[in-house]
């Protein structure tokens, strides 16, 4: 078991994540399934993540729930305008998930997560048409969070509990759109830094006013990831005092929120057979509002400005279950995830817009205690013509960077599930 | 079941849509068109400025950042070929003939030790290209430094052993077909589909960057380009018949083309950075400076009282030659020629030599500003250059200098845009693109292009060659002549993706 921890907590650390956007909606293939649904449904010890309130009214003493995914998602730009075109080699993404619930008597149940529910790695073109604003970027964080979880009645619950996390950053970007060295090859920088921990919390209620229907909330605070002492190099920095920077490496300092999320949902036992479930999610983008970096060579403030200003976003999610035999059960979901990106801060190293995402997936009972469960997402995005007008130049003048962004996401999941 | 069914329909959906298409990709043929051109074959005829030349020499960046090769970029959406150029060997743009350095390094931008920036020579790494090293085939990018027009059609203009004496032209040589071809006949050799001419700022430029030394045939009425000095004006009938010797020389293989028209030399950096009164002063340095020309302002009353009535010399022209000084900036003294050579009427006014002092109307060239204020005479205090010492011809361009060339430029141009009408080319007007950078600025995405020295954006450290961005508003200006002309639909470049001047503290 011990072996297995090590084993998958490596595997986090060294797999990255992909999403548009930084938030990776993939905390759990049941949930998945059905839309990402699960803030009102009692299935798994997937509810560590979607609602720590819900776990003691799992019937089992011991839920272990764990799985992964393959994300496939690459971003292709053109602008018509300038002829230019260019398609991200994105790797692919793994987001993981592992939740455990361990019940100790009939009002309290202990749980843990390990779970990754921010991450992103684009890979554009190197020198691409937009590589003032970024070359490739690599951003992972894995949320470790136990809980406790009371059951105040057979109709109301609450649970939560702090969470740890630890994220890892690595950015390249060029540093202006003409800056090169004698021999014309453009000057650039990598922010590199891992490890860089802090903690938040979250806490969930669960309300059953009758046998088929349960309401849920749940609230995972905001956690700013700082990076302070991180390693910027530069590279191709022409050899001038007119340029503040030089060839090497030096610190940097910058901030990254992981923002707040609140679900609250409804799931419905309609018979023996179907269930549904309705998930709102409110997602507190609009704490960020730029990323600044600043680096260990310079004496002042912020060296570098790159305006974000995101908004507050919603997802409204969908999703059904339904017992085909007692060994099988099938799923699916939709959800509408609304943008937190505001028109003219459309920037290729979070290129995203509104999306639709089509989820389905089964499970299926090898034994009565183990399940096998599958997912798979097929997120829609429409082409948008989208720019990031707020470049800065190095005439302090700001520069647009635009065209038409069309994204497209798959991705299979695999998990078990096991109840002791 | 249902499910089942909705859950494979979605996967196959998925696996589909692993790659983002877009509804009306650009990177497939139809979305660019050349119209009624062909771009397969393009060859760009020209001169420094076709070959890329900027910041005093020819190096790779900037070849690749020539407005042919920027075209020949945007070509490729719709039916354009490789574009090939005679790429030097390195950045530091100077050449070795048999391995004996021939031409200087590139400038860079450098930055001096209290702060401000200046162009210098570039130091960190020694020039390995060798002329006498012939590239061995031809290239689709013709552009030949210091080529004037009818050095395009002059045989033995590519003979490497020309090249010590004058007679031939270094960067040509490099790619000459042989020692006795020409420019155009290697151009014509490549059977170009499209072409793009733009030659003759040479025969006017040099002539000017020399401070009018030269001889201006226009008046000479001389039409033999073989016995025209390096810094002459090229006499417009000689360039007329050149350039449509020239132009028919490409069409007659079926080519489509674009010809570019000559932009005024004098608004370029080069004469409009260095001010005509460079000079501060305190009240004492004046009085001791109005105290050495007090003869000869003695000289020239005297001149005006004895040649009074005989029309020979004007109360007006004493007036400009009269020189004084004042506490704050005052005009250096210079030679001019025009001036009425008063030592020719009487011996006796042998010692007022023809002097004035500038004005707004003299452009004073670029170099002039690393002699202004030095000692002529390290031993003599008083032989200060621009005010003990009078500047010499070379370092100015005098209104009478500037309305010749003008002239020459104005009847070129009339040459080229009158050949583009009749043979049905396109036409792009580079002087007036040019002109607008000199004086209001040509707004890009991120800022204004100007002409201003280091800092405009639109000319290098030599100042009088583009930038990359300056390139890449002539290559957006060609194709918006394309399209007129020709119907053909090409992608833009955005001038702020180009850049500027380059900058490092490797210059010693």
């Amino acid at each position: 078991m011990k072996k297995l921890l090590s084993l998958i907590l490596f595997i986090l650390v060294t797999v990255v994540t992909y999403a548009g956007g930084y938030r990776v909606s993939i905390q759990g293939q049941r949930a998945l399934a059905m839309g990402h649904t699960g803030v009102a449904v009692v299935n798994s010890a997937e509810l560590v993540f979607f609602n720590p309130a819900g776990l003691v009214y799992l019937e089992s003493k011991i839920n272990v729930s764990a799985g992964a995914n393959a994300v496939f998602g690459q971003v292709a730009f053109q602008n018509e305008l300038t002829g230019i075109s260019s398609e991200t080699d994105n790797p692919v993404g793994t987001p993981l998930e592992l939740y455990g619930s361990y019940k100790v008597n009939d009002w309290m149940t202990l749980g843990l997560g390990v779970y990754t529910p921010y991450g992103s790695e684009v890979v554009w073109p190197t020198d691409w048409a937009g590589s003032h604003l970024v070359n490739n970027i690599e951003l992972a964080a894995i949320y470790i969070q136990p809980i406790v979880s009371f059951k105040l009645s057979d109709v109301f619950s609450i649970g939560g509990g702090p969470i740890f996390v630890t994220g890892s950053v690595n950015f390249n970007r060029n540093l202006s759109r003409t800056l090169a060295d004698i021999d014309g090859n453009r000057s650039n920088v990598t922010l590199d830094d891992s490890g860089v921990s802090n903690w938040g919390w979250s806490i969930g209620a669960m309300f059953n006013p009758s046998e088929r229907l349960r309401v849920g909330f749940n609230y995972r605070s905001e956690i700013i990831i700082k990076a302070e002492g991180g390693e910027a190099t530069f590279s191709n920095v022409p050899n001038s005092p007119g340029v503040p920077f030089s060839n090497g490496t030096t610190t940097f300092d910058a901030n990254l929120p992981l923002p707040a999320e609140l679900t609250v949902g409804v799931s419905y036992q309609l018979n023996k057979k179907w269930l549904f479930a309705f998930d709102y999610n409110r997602q507190y983008w609009s704490v960020y509002k730029s990323l600044d970096i600043d680096f260990g060579n310079t004496p002042t403030g912020p060296d570098s400005r790159n305006l974000r200003n995101y908004k507050n976003s919603s997802v409204y999610r969908f999703g059904t279950q339904y017992e085909a035999t007692p060994k099988i059960t099938l799923r699916a979901g939709y959800y509408y995830d609304e943008t937190p990106v505001r028109p003219g801060f459309f920037a290729p190293e979070t290129p995203r817009n509104d999306s639709q995402g089509f989820t389905g997936g089964l499970s299926f009972a090898v034994t009565p205690k183990l399940a096998i469960d599958a997912s798979f997402l097929y997120l829609r995005f429409s082409e948008v013509e989208a720019s990031y007008d707020y470049a800065t130049e190095s005439n302090g003048q700001f520069s647009s960077f635009g065209g038409t962004y069309k994204s497209s996401v798959f991705s299979p999941g695999l998990g078990v599930t096991y109840k002791l | 079941m249902k499910n089942n069914i909705k859950y494979i329909t979605l996967l196959a959906l998925g696996m589909i849509a692993c790659e983002p298409e877009f509804e009306n990709p650009i990177d497939e043929s139809g979305n660019y068109e050349s119209g009624e051109a062909n771009f397969s074959n393009y060859v760009a005829l020209g001169n420094s400025l076709t070959a890329g030349f900027a910041d005093g020499a020819l190096y790779i960046t900037g070849q690749e950042n020539s407005y042919p090769n920027i075209l020949a970029q945007q070509f490729k959406s719709a039916g354009g070929g490789e574009f090939t150029q005679p790429l030097m060997s390195d950045n530091a743009g100077g050449a070795l003939l048999s391995g004996t350095q021939i031409l200087d390094n590139r400038f860079v931008l450098a930055f001096g030790a209290d702060g401000s920036p200046k162009p210098a020579i570039y130091t960190g790494a020694a020039p390995t290209t060798e002329i006498s090293n012939n590239l061995g085939n031809t290239f689709n990018n013709m552009g030949v430094p210091g080529a004037k027009s009818y050095h395009l059609v002059a045989p033995g203009y590519g003979n490497v052993a020309g090249v010590p004496a004058g007679t031939a032209n270094p960067y040509f040589a490099r790619f000459a077909s042989s020692a006795t071809t020409t420019v155009i006949a290697d151009a014509v050799a490549q059977n170009a589909t499209f072409f793009s001419l733009w030659i003759g700022n040479n025969d006017v430029l040099s002539y000017a960057t020399s401070g009018g030394e030269g001889e201006d045939h226009n008046t000479t009425g001389n039409l033999d380009p073989a016995t025209y000095g390096s810094q002459d004006i090229t006499n417009s009938n000689v360039f007329a018949g050149v350039y449509s010797q020239l132009v028919d020389a490409m069409l007659a293989g079926g080519a489509k083309g674009v010809l570019l028209s000559l932009p005024s030399v004098t608004s370029i950096p080069y004469f409009t950075t260095v001010p005509y009164n460079p000079v501060p002063m305190d009240a004492t340095t004046a009085a001791g400076a109005n105290l050495a020309y007090a003869q000869y302002n003695g000289g020239l009353q005297q001149a005006l009282a004895a040649l009074a009535g005989t029309g020979l010399l004007t109360e007006e022209e004493v007036a400009r030659r009269t020189i004084t000084f004042v506490e704050g900036q005052n005009a250096v003294v210079i030679e001019d020629e025009d001036l009425t050579d008063l030592g020719a009427i009487n011996p006796a006014f042998a010692a007022l030599p023809k002097l004035r002092q500038a004005t707004a109307e003299d452009l004073l060239v670029l170099p002039a500003s690393s002699i202004i204020g030095t000692l002529a005479d390290p031993n003599t205090p008083t032989s200060v250059i621009g005010v003990g010492v009078a500047l010499e011809d070379k370092w100015v361009l005098t209104p009478e200098e500037q309305t010749a060339i003008s002239t020459a430029q104005s009847a070129y141009n009339l040459t080229i845009k009158g050949i583009a009408d009749a043979k049905g080319l396109a036409f792009y007007d580079a002087a007036a693109d040019l002109e607008k950078v000199a004086t209001v600025g040509i707004p890009y995405d991120g800022g204004v292009v100007t002409s201003e020295f280091v800092r405009g954006g639109g000319f290098s450290l030599d100042g009088v060659h583009p930038t990359p961005r300056g390139h890449a508003i002539i290559a957006n200006g060609i194709m918006n002549a394309l399209k007129t002309t020709y119907n053909a639909n090409l992608p833009k470049v955005r001038p702020g993706d180009y850049g500027t001047v380059t900058l490092s503290n490797d210059v010693n």
